[in-house]
């Protein structure tokens, strides 16, 4: 398939044609033209690499009811992504090669992005003795991002051997930071609200206690650690005080937790329940700012999500999690771009460039010049729309973000040059 | 009045004004008689809606719907549909199904009835949900003080104990600093919510130094699983600090009351004679608590359509 695009702004900058052929970007420059080209309009549209998520969940396998592969990647190709990480904490755990195997071949069936799975760290989720690493490692699914997401490798012992384990093919272990004593029963962020609402608090100490763990214990192994979902201005300063010694440490943010304070939960509305919880304001502008000067390295969308009667129930029955891949762009847009926090190259390394390069993606993060892979989006800044859970592409429905009204549309995206949504429209 | 009770905090001074003085107008109008009965509800039917159990609060709004002749539905969730894995959302719409104008859910988990409130079209009475609140508790807490010192405005208050855990403390932080009592809450500072630098309230860790202050003493239940979880020490520390014993009970002015919301451990936070003697007003909250949920349930559901 060839297509050409015509007249988009790579990166914000001047308007240039670009011709996708075979897979790759064949040319980059003014006026281009190509016989039997698909062509493609692109006046006033921004073109960015194809974004990359490190931290999504597809429920499949085990919970199709709220989430499949091919759902989840419709939904991810229409926020613009290529390439996204599917965590491990399905039914059955993905923690042996078979089950990232399965997860890898659902995700080429579909074809919407490149599904990557993530392993787990230890078996079943279960913090007590490690997965089989090197097997997944060298499985067809190449695993090279290790988490037990949703729960916290709490045992420091385990956490330094899964940390020098994985160096043996280039792993990264990538923490769900969370000391469970202190957030036993925890249902909200801890504080003034917490107190107030009644809600069980889970103190930002919880996350910051294990981040500066993990971070001393990443310095002396000599290995990569990626924090998950960094919530806490208190993490963003550790993490900034941990690369500033040389630690080979890395760490994510959500939209949700760019956008969202623990306001939210005084209504008691499962949807905005999450984990880590929603935070103060404090928190939300450290973790724009640590984002913005690259302390946090990378937007993950910790994409969860669930089944309505997993969400319409009681606030403490109810499970975390929010679906994220198809506003995430938006937010960032909100967050970062528009406030100038963040230019277009700064959305390009920390959504695909340094995602791709954490999880050790080839063919992802590339720049959109001429012999790379054509892995690319195409975005309408002006564009602004009120989310409509009921017109997402997900399964699920848990999006904290209904009603609310976000600037941005992805207009296209790309996967090796073919088109998996054209028009705002998923293309299979 | 709002269409709910969720909290004492959505309470304004009228409207918490409002239910007193219509607990002391249903108060007197049954007093002396044989047949302790208004038509008021009648043709109204109230759901209790229990998930937790508490025969004393059940039985209190059961009286109190049944004294103002509506058609009462107790609901266990034990037993229920709910054991069957019936959802909250699910369960509620059912009993509205059936014709319920009101709800009165107790709950263990914080903010389910307000949860309750976006399902259903009737009204929703909060008695108790998880450690948020327990409204119509703080009410007949305020009534009953008001009755015993005559007003609100400037009591003192010292409300001692588990306050982490404790609906009844967070109600009545709310709805009497809204009717200008002064609230101190004395508590070891594990058993006090990381936020309540920011509630209307002064703060202690020291019982002693706050009696000879007090016109009222709020002493909260310390819940047994507590002593097994670090909160503090042992049980004998926590009485020796924190319990109210009869040398304490001398420490207090001539005029000031001691309160409890009941159940009593005594012997730990509250010691028998205390519990017993002519300052307690312990029995006297149970009775009040009656007047004042036909006043909630009135103010309610009769109220403004009668």
């Amino acid at each position: 398939m060839t297509v050409l695009i015509k007249g988009a702004r790579v990166l914000g900058g001047d308007p240039a044609d670009l011709l996708l052929d075979d897979g790759r970007i064949a040319a980059v420059g003014g006026r281009l033209s190509a016989t039997g080209a698909t062509v493609v309009d692109a006046d006033g549209l921004v073109a960015l690499p194809g974004l990359v998520d490190l931290h999504t969940h597809l429920r499949e396998p085990g919970r199709e009811d709220a989430e499949t592969v091919e759902t989840g990647s419709r939904a991810a190709a229409l926020g613009g992504f290529t390439a996204v990480h599917a965590m491990a904490n399905t039914d059955p755990v993905a923690d042996t090669a078979g089950v990232v195997e399965q997860v890898w071949r659902l995700g080429r069936q579909s074809g919407l992005v490149d599904v990557v799975p993530v392993g787990a760290v230890t078996v079943g989720l279960r913090g007590e003795r490690l997965a089989e690493l090197g097997a997944m490692a060298d499985s067809a699914a190449r695993v090279r991002v290790f988490s037990d997401d949703g729960h916290c490798v709490a045992d420091p012992a385990l956490m330094r051997r899964a940390l020098e384990y994985v160096k043996a093919f280039d792993g990264v272990v990538a923490q769900h930071a969370e000391e469970p004593r202190l957030t036993a029963g925890a249902q909200m962020n801890e504080g003034d609200l917490s107190a107030r609402l009644g809600l069980t608090g889970w103190p930002a100490a919880a996350e910051e206690a294990v981040v500066a763990r993990d971070v001393l214990l990443a310095e002396h192994v000599g290995a990569r650690l990626h924090v998950c979902h960094v919530s806490t201005a208190g993490s963003v300063e550790i993490l900034r005080w941990a690369k500033s010694r040389g630690v080979q440490v890395t760490a994510e943010v959500t939209p949700h937790h760019l956008l969202l304070t623990e306001a939210a939960a005084a209504s008691y509305d499962p949807v905005f329940k999450v984990n880590p919880p929603l935070r103060t304001d404090t928190d939300v502008q450290a973790l724009r700012a640590g984002l913005a000067d690259g302390t946090i390295d990378a937007v993950a969308t910790d994409h969860a999500p669930h089944a309505v009667e997993d969400k319409e129930s009681e606030w403490a029955q109810a499970r975390p999690g929010m679906l994220g891949l198809e506003q995430a762009l938006s937010v960032v847009l909100e967050t970062l771009v528009e406030p100038g926090l963040l230019d277009w190259a700064g959305v390009a390394d920390r959504m695909a460039v340094r995602p791709a390069a954490i999880g050790r993606l080839d063919g992802h993060g590339r720049p959109l010049t001429p012999g790379e892979p054509a892995n690319l989006l195409l975005l309408d800044p002006a564009a602004r729309a009120v989310v409509d859970p009921a017109a997402l592409a997900s399964r699920s429905r848990n999006s904290p973000y209904a009603g609310r009204e976000l600037p941005g549309r992805v207009v296209a995206t790309f996967l090796r040059g073919e088109a998996t949504v054209l028009d705002g429209k998923a293309q299979k | 009045m709002k269409r709910h009770l969720l909290e004492a905090a959505d309470l304004d001074r009228a409207d918490a004004t409002l239910v007193l003085d219509t607990a002391a107008q249903i108060e007197s109008a049954l007093a002396g008689r044989e047949v302790k009965k208004l038509p008021t509800l009648r043709g109204r039917t109230v759901v209790n809606l229990f998930y937790e159990d508490s025969t004393r609060t059940r039985i209190s709004f059961e009286l109190a719907a049944k004294r103002l002749s509506a058609d009462v539905i107790n609901f266990s969730a034990k037993g229920s549909s709910v054991s069957k894995g019936e959802s909250l959302k699910d369960t509620a719409l059912t009993l509205e199904a059936m014709g319920s104008d009101a709800i009165v859910v107790r709950h263990p988990s914080s903010g389910a009835p307000h949860r309750l409130a976006g399902w259903v079209r009737g009204s929703v009475v909060n008695a108790g949900d998880g450690t948020h609140e327990h409204p119509t508790q703080a009410l007949l807490d305020a009534y009953t003080i008001r009755r015993r010192l005559g007003r609100l405005d400037g009591v003192r208050v010292a409300v001692v104990g588990d306050v982490l855990h404790s609906r009844v403390a967070r109600s009545n932080v709310w709805l009497l600093s809204t009717l200008g009592a002064e609230v101190t809450l004395v508590a070891p500072p594990t058993l006090l919510p990381v936020g309540v630098g920011s509630w209307p309230v002064q703060v202690s860790y020291d019982l002693d130094a706050v009696l000879p202050k007090a016109d009222v003493v709020m002493m909260l239940r310390v819940q047994l699983e507590r002593m097994n979880a670090s909160f503090f020490p042992s049980a004998r520390e926590y009485s020796r600090r924190y319990g109210l014993d009869a040398l304490r009970l001398a420490a207090l002015g001539d005029e000031a009351v001691v309160m409890h919301p009941g159940p009593m451990n005594r012997g730990m936070e509250i010691a028998a004679d205390v519990a017993d003697s002519v300052r307690s007003t312990i029995v006297e909250q149970v009775a009040n608590g009656v007047s004042v949920r036909m006043a909630v349930l009135y103010l309610l559901l009769g109220g403004a359509s009668s």
